[in-house]
């Protein structure tokens, strides 16, 4: 059950604690959040939504190890990661997270394999076990067929199916995806959803997710909202409004 | 090895730049090859002078002769095992451009100070038993296609008229740098054809027991002929061929000098391809970074792209010289010993490294030092 109440919960999965990320800016300080609390646990769907500018993409961030808290705690299955060196943070990155973003961010010179494989260059995979998990993860996307099809040669959808299965394949933790349907139109946004839903209903994903799209949101199991630095949770209504 | 395809696919991604970029190390590569080898041809001699032989020759001028009787004298002062003689013939062989030395040798002498070229001992003997024989370095050989017996008709420059020699042995060097262009033929038919000069040679060149007995026998000889009508002139082989070198310029420095330039050169050019490369690419390095590589690995990443275009560069331009090199003296005999040495190819190389790290290391650590949520934010 997600909860942001700040109260301990024994089997929470990712347990933020009191955190504040300030900016800044010239002679200006902008506080982002501002001790925000944050349960999640294994196996649900959160939707984030908010203003921009709200700290939606910087909560994200700092959920995914991308960026560093001005002060606070996020820990992720007993590993408190805002302590960590640089190097540890990649290592924990690379096992633990799933990256999907609003722009795909496919290396162009790679085909959807070598872009799926490059998360396994990392790892001690030998080059067949590689290649059968690079072809799991593009086959469960749809994509089987599509292996050597650089980014170019494929659609806006299709490009978000490889970056999904790159986030995928080497079975992480929990997937953080940032507004992964805002660059699609309708039909490839449903399709992005109906895969995510998937991820989480038959393969237990965890999945954090940044969105503006109130029908996105739909799906996640909870919707959170940031206001002024701090979450607060949506009512069923406003979410579809 | 596993990232390689992945450095292939990033350095071919601007085609056109990645072949220049190469194109230009290769470039350079090239002239270096060709610098270094012109240094060696005009320090051949130096490299591979005998550290144990001395050059006596006329203390006004080598073109001064100095008496044949020197021979025995020299022959009988301490620490000389053998004195030899030989005399510059300068003729043409069919036109002024075919050059190449020519000496009139000791013939019974010779062969014993210069054991480094080598013959077999029959054509030995037969150049021994024709007065008009002739021995011939393999280079010149192949350079006019001539072979044992072939009759040889040079045009005397200094002594005048047409000289004609039968070839009776081909000598080749015992080391990569020993000269194979030199033409030998009796000093005995010189004497007996030639209108003046005679009873003299040009210089000598003795043998001594010991190179550290350099100084004191070439300070012994000049001082025994001091004070006469010809006196001499002695030193090192070695010194002697620096000192040959040095009438066309201080070689070493230039080269140094233009290699210096090219290298600074190189460092912009590719230097300048990296950074554009990095700085075009930063939102992938960014992503790079969120799948979980490291600092140093995208270091890595950039470093080795540099450092295989520079690779491929510099061995492109490097085996271009070799091969250019080995065609042989491109200018028609000034330069006999014309070849590029592994050593120097392994050098040249080695720079082409050098400016793969140097070039690659700024772009490098920009790359490394990325944080990713400034790299992603210009997606």
């Amino acid at each position: 059950m997600v909860s942001i109440d700040g109260k301990e919960h024994g089997d929470s999965l990712i347990r933020v604690r009191s955190l504040n990320k300030i900016y800044h800016r010239g002679g200006e300080t902008i506080e982002v959040l501002q001790g925000l609390n944050l349960d999640v646990e294994e196996g649900e769907f959160v939707a984030f939504m908010g203003p921009s500018g709200s700290g939606k993409t910087t909560l994200l961030n700092l959920l995914g190890g991308l960026d560093v808290p001005t002060s606070g705690a996020v820990t992720v299955a007993g590993d408190e990661i805002t302590s960590m060196s640089g190097r540890k943070l990649a290592a924990w990155r690379a096992r633990h997270v799933g990256f999907i973003f609003q722009m795909y961010n496919l290396i162009p010179v790679l085909t959807a394999f070598g872009n799926v494989e490059l998360p396994l260059l990392l790892t001690k995979l030998s080059k067949p076990q590689r290649r059968q998990h690079v072809e799991t993860a593009l086959e469960l996307v749809g994509l089987g067929d599509r292996m050597k099809h650089y980014p170019r040669q494929l659609s806006g959808g299709q490009e978000q199916r490889v970056a999904i299965a790159r986030a995928i394949v080497t079975d992480p933790t929990f997937l953080l995806c940032d507004e992964p349907t805002g660059d699609l139109d309708r039909k490839a946004a449903e399709e992005i959803l109906d895969l995510l839903t998937q991820l989480e209903s038959d393969h237990g994903k965890t999945i954090l997710m940044v969105t503006h799209d109130p029908l996105a949101a739909e799906r996640a199991d909870v919707v959170l909202h940031l206001d002024k630095g701090v979450l607060v949770e949506a009512a069923d209504e406003a979410v579809a409004s | 090895m596993k990232y390689l395809p992945f450095i292939f696919r990033n350095m071919f991604r601007k085609k056109t730049r990645t072949i220049l970029t190469i194109g230009s190390i290769a470039v350079a590569l090239f002239l270096f090859g060709l610098l270094v080898t012109i240094e060696t041809a005009l320090n051949a001699g130096i490299d591979v002078a005998g550290v144990d032989r001395l050059i006596v020759r006329n203390k006004i001028s080598l073109i001064m002769p100095l008496p044949l009787s020197y021979q025995e004298r020299l022959r009988q002062m301490d620490h000389i095992s053998e004195a030899t003689f030989a005399t510059w013939f300068g003729a043409i062989y069919q036109e002024p451009k075919n050059f190449f030395p020519q000496f009139a040798i000791d013939t019974e002498t010779y062969r014993t100070v210069f054991p480094e070229f080598e013959m077999p001992d029959t054509e030995w003997q037969g150049f021994l038993a024709d007065q008009e024989g002739a021995v011939v370095g393999r280079v010149t050989a192949d350079r006019f296609g001539w072979e044992i017996g072939d009759r040889i008709p040079l045009q005397g420059n200094i002594w005048t008229g047409t000289w004609e020699f039968n070839i009776r042995a081909i000598y080749e060097g015992a080391r990569a740098g020993d000269d194979e262009s030199q033409f030998w033929f009796h000093w005995k038919y010189l004497e007996e054809r030639r209108p003046f000069g005679k009873g003299t040679v040009g210089w000598y060149t003795v043998k001594v027991d010991d190179p550290d007995h350099s100084v004191v026998v070439s300070n012994a000889i000049d001082r025994r002929f001091g004070n006469s009508a010809w006196e001499t002139s002695t030193e090192t082989e070695q010194a002697f061929a620096a000192g040959f070198a040095k009438q066309i310029g201080n070689i070493r420095m230039l080269i140094l000098s233009i290699g210096a330039v090219v290298l600074f050169t190189l460092l912009l050019v590719t230097g300048n391809a990296m950074a554009m490369a990095v700085r075009e690419r930063v939102p992938e390095l960014g992503v790079l970074k969120t799948l979980g590589f490291g600092d140093r690995t995208v270091l890595f990443l950039v470093l080795a792209e540099s450092l295989v275009i520079a690779l491929v560069g510099g061995t492109i331009g490097i085996g271009l010289a070799k091969l250019f090199t080995m065609g042989g003296d491109p200018t028609g005999g000034m330069l006999p010993v014309f070849y590029l040495s592994t050593g120097d190819m392994v050098f040249g190389i080695a720079i082409a490294f050098f400016v793969g790290v140097a070039a690659g290391s700024i772009p490098a650590l920009t790359a490394m030092k990325l944080r990713i949520v400034d790299a992603l934010r210009r997606v």
